[in-house]
Parts: structure tokens; sequence; C-alpha cells
């Protein structure tokens, strides 16, 4: 069961509780394994997995919660992190941009900024980037077609930043909210 | 800023994702060549990818592998009520 510990890390994101998490994890493998005659030889069968899996979470977890409908997010500007952040590199000599962000923020941080992102746009988030999905197959899992795949990215994307960018701000890691640490390059 | 930013800036995400036609993937190329401040956009977003992609992953429990495998062995699919992941 080799893709076990990637659905387990998508289920922990989605349900925010391990208890959860492993329920709906050995939900999905009795749901795959009941409904794989449904499974059509030549798919893609990690996809396959993680829409049995979201339709799950969805189907039960989500319904049992009752959380409040959550229905969109604040508008963020584009680059909203780099306005903030993408200077820092430049002021510690030697460093990439890489090096500075793996050592700014911790695993807690980056895991919970994922997890206050609303059910929509945190599933499409999880897929894109930590699973590395393609457009076309988050459409096929998610069941929506790909324009709203990309809104969602596009705005779950900028939503991460700047929680990210609190967190910064929190520790002190960065200075005051006026001054942007790099010039935009957009106007 | 000149259009080719704006052009570039927006495609970002699709740039950085692998969802450019080569044709696009080419044009954005091409600038970022000749354009230090959206090369470090574009360097900066790609690097929040791999902090998010990095510091997101977990090890599914051993007592969860073995809760699965008696599950998935007490379980006998002739007799279980068909599941339709696609519906």
């Amino acid at each position: 069961m080799p893709l076990m510990s990637s659905l387990y890390s998508a289920a922990l994101r989605m349900t925010r509780n391990p208890s959860d998490a492993e329920d709906l994890v050995q939900e999905t493998y009795l749901r795959a394994y009941r409904g794989f005659g449904g499974f059509e030889q030549g798919t893609n069968l990690k996809a396959w997995l993680y829409r049995i899996l979201t339709n799950t979470y969805i189907n039960i977890y989500r319904a049992k919660k009752r959380r409040p409908e959550e229905t969109d997010l604040d508008d963020v500007e584009d680059l909203f992190l780099y306005h903030r952040l993408g200077g820092l590199e430049a002021a510690t000599l030697g460093r990439s941009a890489e090096d500075e962000l793996m050592d700014y923020f911790t695993e807690a941080e980056v895991k919970d900024a994922i997890e206050a992102l609303p059910d929509t746009f945190r599933m499409a988030v999880l897929l894109a980037d930590v699973e590395g999905f393609s457009y076309k197959e988050i459409a096929e899992i998610l069941d929506i077609p790909i324009g709203t795949v990309m809104s969602r990215l596009h705005r779950g994307r900028k939503a991460l930043q700047k929680r990210l960018y609190e967190f910064a701000l929190d520790r002190g890691l960065v200075g005051t909210r006026s001054a942007p640490a790099a010039a935009p390059p957009s106007a | 800023m000149t259009g080719n930013c704006n052009d570039a800036l927006r495609e970002l995400y699709e740039f950085l994702d692998g969802e450019l036609t080569d044709e696009r993937k080419t044009l954005i190329k091409d600038h970022l060549a000749g354009c230090n401040p959206c090369l470090e956009a574009f360097d900066f977003e790609a690097e929040v990818r791999i902090l998010v992609s990095t510091k997101c992953r977990e090890e599914a429990p051993d007592a969860l592998r073995q809760r699965v495998i008696d599950a998935l062995r007490d379980c006998d699919p002739a007799t279980e009520p068909a599941a339709e992941p696609d519906a």
C-alpha cells in the first residue's frame, strides 16, 4: 500500500484530526476494494483513490461536522508573500530564497496555513501543491471544471501566503506591515 | 513595466504547474531570461511551492496499515454492496 502515507497526509489536512484521518483512509481503502470493478484499466490509480478519498470526506466527515458553509475567501493581492519577504535573501548574502523560506516556516505553520483554508480551496491546493496532480486530474477528482480548479488554486495559494505572512509577523521575523521587502515587479 | 511582464505574471501559476503549451512556455522563458524582477518573482513562487510540498508530508502510522489490512481481509467484495466511486 505505497500510497497510504500520501492518502493519510491529505486525510489529516482535510479532517484536521488524526483519528478521523485514520478512519477516512480506512474507509477509502474499503470503498476502493469494493468498487474496484468500476476502476478502468489505464486510468490513474492514484487519482482514482483520491477521488474516493475526497468523496468520502465530503459525504461523511463534512456532513457529520456540520461546519458552517465556508463560502469564500478574502481577496489577496498577487505575489503577496514575495512583495513582503522576497527581498530577504538579498539581505543575507550567500543564501537562496529557498533556504530562507525553508528556515522561516516550520512544518506546523505550513500545515496550519493549509488547514486554515476553506474546504474547497484546501483540497485544490493539496492536490496540486502537495500531491502534484495536473489541473485535468484535479478537475476529475473534484468533479469540477478546469477553470474552477485554476481559480480555486489561485485564490487558495494567495490565502495560504497571507496566513504564512501572519506567522512571520507574529514571530517578529519581518518588520512592519507597511514596508514591503521587495519591489513589486508588477505595477 | 511592459506588457510582457503582465502577460508573464498572469500565467505564472500555469507555468509553474507545467500546464502551458510549449509555445507559451517558450515565450515566458524568453521574457524571464531578460527580466530579472519577473525571474525573481517566479523563483520565489516556485520556492513557496517546494516549501508547501516539503513541509506537509505525513507518515501513515503502522497501526493504521494493520487496521486497513485487517479490514480488507474481513471484507468480501462479493457480499458487500458495490461502492460507486463515481457516484
